[in-house]
């Protein structure tokens, strides 16, 4: 944290909330529609319960967003009429649901970079979005413990579990390197106290990941050259179904309310 | 392996607040006790219903045969100098 912040457009306060606002958004949909389809009726609930704290922290950074923009949008308006190519979430978190072991390594490996996000967040400059982090914190301490045990129950299971979770591994490692890519606008945003330095991040996720990693049998990946920005609004093919679905009731009857 | 030997069925028992004792809520299937921990956090205290948490295997329950309850409770029912129903309670006890 600097000793003399530079002030900071709130363009890039926005840019950054909204960042945090649409992972949050994107994955709590895509558990959404596991609602009914989970391998057990505890594993129902257990999925819901992630999948609603993880809407109820974006709908509090939307909020935020709105009141920083002060243009008289509301969350509702972020999450519903915008555009893919104006969503700001990571590519990891747009990725399939696929099977359960997908499912699964998805969400550890985000999980694991929330917890450590949220950890250091919480000491933002910005008092607003560290109060969000401290409150999510907590949640998102239960969601890595419980996808951190599947991924060791499934890992360490049976020949088949580990095969496919090791796959789910491979295919969805190249898309963590978005989490700690530094462009000029993150260091912009580290400089001004508002988030912190992406490499201290990146490594106890490393740590974190590597002992989980080692815990469940699994091997972990080499880092590639493969490079995807979904936080700079370059998403894979996946993102248009997705918001297709979600946004189709809000477009199709405006101002439509329960 | 049959389902129920896989995910075997645990008790669950959950302490509303502090001071109070644990009462048993319903059972959740799961594969471990850790499994069967996080379980019960995700399908009871949805709504606050805790602060702590008890699981046992239901396995490990030792109950009795409805087949025996006559030869187990019958006998009590026509003992009702067993209740302590002849005292006079002072107006101060509030919760005998």
């Amino acid at each position: 944290m600097s000793a003399q912040p530079r002030a900071l457009p709130s363009e890039a306060r926005i840019d950054y909330v909204l960042q945090l606002a649409d992972s949050n958004l994107i994955l709590g949909q895509q558990l959404g529609a596991l609602v009914g389809h989970a391998p057990a009726l505890e594993e129902d609930l257990g999925i819901a319960n992630t999948a609603l704290d993880l809407i109820g922290q974006a709908r509090h950074l939307y909020s935020y967003a709105a009141e920083v923009e002060g243009r008289g949008r509301t969350e509702d308006d972020f999450a519903f009429l915008r555009a893919e190519r104006d969503y700001r979430n990571l590519a990891l978190v747009e990725q399939p649901n696929g099977d359960f072991g997908q499912t699964i390594v998805r969400q550890v490996l985000f999980d694991a970079w929330q917890l450590e996000l949220y950890e250091r967040l919480q000491h933002s400059s910005d008092r607003r979005l560290a109060a969000i982090a401290a409150k999510g914190l907590k949640e998102t301490r239960y969601h890595f413990r419980y996808s951190g045990s599947w991924l060791v129950r499934l890992g360490d299971g049976t020949a088949e579990s580990h095969a496919r979770v090791q796959a789910a591994l491979e295919r969805l490692w190249p898309f963590t390197r978005e989490l700690f890519d530094e462009d000029d606008a993150d260091r912009e945003l580290a400089v001004a106290g508002l988030t912190p330095a992406l490499p201290a991040v990146e490594r106890a996720w490393s740590d974190r990941v590597s002992a989980l990693l080692a815990e469940a049998t699994l091997a972990r990946p080499a880092n590639t050259p493969f490079r995807w920005f979904g936080r700079r609004g370059v998403h894979t093919e996946h993102l248009g179904y997705i918001l297709a679905e979600m946004q189709h009731l809000p477009r199709t009857y405006p101002g439509a309310r329960w | 392996m049959t389902a129920s030997q896989l995910w075997p069925l645990y008790e669950i028992f959950i302490r509303a607040r502090g001071g109070l004792d644990h009462k048993h809520v319903g059972s959740i299937h799961a594969v471990d006790a850790r499994m069967a921990l996080e379980h019960a956090r995700d399908v009871y205290t949805r709504r606050l219903e805790g602060v702590s948490i008890w699981i046992v295997r239901s396995t490990d329950i030792i109950a009795s045969d409805p087949a025996d309850a006559d030869s187990l409770f019958e006998p009590a029912r026509d003992k009702v100098y067993r209740h302590p129903t002849f005292y006079e309670i002072p107006d101060e006890v509030k919760t005998l």
